[in-house]
């Protein structure tokens, strides 16, 4: 099967203020997603994770490899066509409702108007925002943000949705409507990329994992394979790959 | 096109749904109201200093609502994070700058239109003529010396990353070239070499705005500039406008961002 989403041996330097001047972000990374799979991207906090997805959005150019979306390179703006993408606590335009900042996201698309109104009344169905969705964005909570920009990632009617921490500052009920729809997408059919550091959250819901530490890949599997080969659930599978030991308390 | 249409979309509706404009206008209203009630010793000649104190304060607010709608617009996107799902779309950064730029100029002008037909009703009532083509033409001058400004503050908000800074910045520029622009060649001649050559290079390198305000010609009913000056100084703007723009977009494109 085509891989939708992949990198090869990418590298991403960043230039510091210290003497040594060069710090490796990620390194030599290969990995690529197939069509319809749900795909966790884990990793402890400055592992790379989000600067990968810089990458693959177009936002930071590598410094070596590559990076391809539907067989495109990552650099042109036409690979961004066909996907959706939910950042990390983005405070979307406080000054529009719901519905005008869907319409705003569904122009950039070029949709007839019609096809957008019929998407926006089913999107905001999705994420329960419909008795909200003449209100202005900033009387939304926190939560209610968080499904405003699900939807817009949603609005293009993507293949392949790259969600950054989708559940980050959610309370468990937000994180449960999340999770369902990541799963009713994946009944749909479509490919889903998320990082997340809820790992019993990327259990449920995910098809296969990558793990990265300090910008190297250090296992990438299936989640049933990687639990059933290290005999234990996938939160102790990730502490023992990063490297972590547990110190005993005097 | 379409995309720079949306994204002009937002900035015109986010003018209109903040207080800024509105403050403004009431502002300059009242003031202008206030002294078109003041009756000087019977002078007819009054309602010149009224239209020079209403057209002061055109300018002035204008000039506010463009720069700083303008230099909020790629910090705020960044700020709110708004920048990223939004160049996640298949949308250049060129689109972005395109979008803002015009959202912010037909913005401006949109302002500039209200601000102008309360002029033109307030010196048309008082003065018993209607001065339409003359109001327009200043209207569209300052429209198009508006286009010089908002493109510098663009380019301004790419390389500050405080809009405070940037706004600062560029009224004491557009407050410097609009006292002292016009006199710089006068000074470059009194000065020794090389301050002279200096002052001289800077003076045909600055955009002079100046040459955009003919407020005195409709204080003091003069004739019109010819059209075809008006249509010089336009183009003399749109290349102004045109390479700041440039130079906005040579920075944004290598600009680096992060989520």
């Amino acid at each position: 099967m085509d891989a939708i989403l992949k990198t090869e041996n990418l590298r991403v330097e960043y230039r510091t203020q210290d003497s040594n001047g060069v710090k490796v972000a990620v390194r030599d990374l290969s990995l690529s997603v197939r069509s319809g799979e749900v795909f966790g991207f884990l990793g402890p906090n400055g592992a790379g994770k989000t600067t990968t997805m810089n990458v693959l959005l177009g936002f930071v150019s590598p410094t070596a490899g590559a990076a391809y979306l539907f067989g495109v390179d990552v650099r042109k703006p036409i690979a961004r066509q066909r996907i959706g993408y939910l950042p990390e606590l983005t405070y979307y335009y406080k000054f529009l409702t719901a519905e005008e900042l869907l319409r705003f996201y569904a122009r950039v698309f070029g949709l007839p108007r019609a096809e957008t109104e019929r998407r926006i009344d089913r999107l905001l169905k999705l994420v329960e925002l419909e008795p909200a969705r003449k209100r202005l964005i900033k009387t939304y909570s926190k939560g209610m943000q968080q499904r405003v920009g699900l939807a817009q990632a949603l609005i293009n009617d993507p293949d392949l949705l790259i969600l950054d921490e989708p559940t980050s500052g959610l309370d468990p009920l937000g994180r449960m409507k999340v999770r369902e729809i990541i799963q009713r997408l994946k009944q749909e059919g479509k490919t889903v990329f998320f990082s997340s550091h809820e790992l019993g959250e990327v259990e449920t819901v995910c098809d296969r994992v990558a793990i990265i530490h300090q910008g190297e890949l250090k296992v990438e599997g299936r989640v049933d394979d990687l639990v059933r080969t290290h005999q234990t659930n996938l939160e102790q599978v990730f502490l023992r790959i990063i490297g972590y030991q547990p110190q005993s308390v005097p | 096109m379409n995309k720079v249409l949306a994204l002009a979309g937002v900035v015109f509706k986010e003018l209109y749904r903040r207080k800024d404009f509105y403050v403004l206008f009431f502002l300059t209203a009242v003031l202008t109201l206030l002294l078109a009630s003041v009756n000087l010793f019977n002078d007819q000649r009054v309602v010149r200093y009224l239209k020079e104190v209403c057209l002061l304060l055109i300018w002035v607010s204008a000039l506010v609502i463009a720069v700083v709608t303008t230099a909020r617009q790629l910090p705020a996107e960044r700020e709110s994070r708004t920048i990223f799902p939004l160049l996640a779309k298949p949308v250049t950064r060129g689109q972005v700058l395109a979008g803002k730029f015009l959202g912010c100029w037909g913005a401006t002008g949109l302002a500039l239109v209200v601000f102008y037909a309360f002029f033109a009703v307030v010196s048309g009532t008082r003065e018993g003529h209607w001065a339409l083509g003359a109001t327009f033409q200043a209207l569209w001058l300052q429209w198009a010396m508006l286009a010089v400004v908002i493109a510098m503050a663009l380019l301004g908000s790419l390389l500050l990353s405080a809009p405070s800074a940037n706004s600062t910045i560029c009224f004491i520029l557009v407050g410097g070239i609009l006292l002292v622009g016009g006199h710089l060649n006068t000074v470059a001649l009194q000065q020794p070499e090389p301050l002279s050559s200096l002052i001289y290079a800077l003076y045909f390198a600055i955009p002079h705005l100046e040459i955009f305000d003919v407020r005195d010609l409709l204080i003091h009913d003069q004739p019109l500039v010819g059209w075809g000056n008006c249509l010089l100084a336009t183009l003399y703007a749109a290349v102004y406008t045109a390479t700041f723009l440039l130079m906005a977009w040579w920075v944004f494109r290598r600009k680096p961002l992060s989520a």
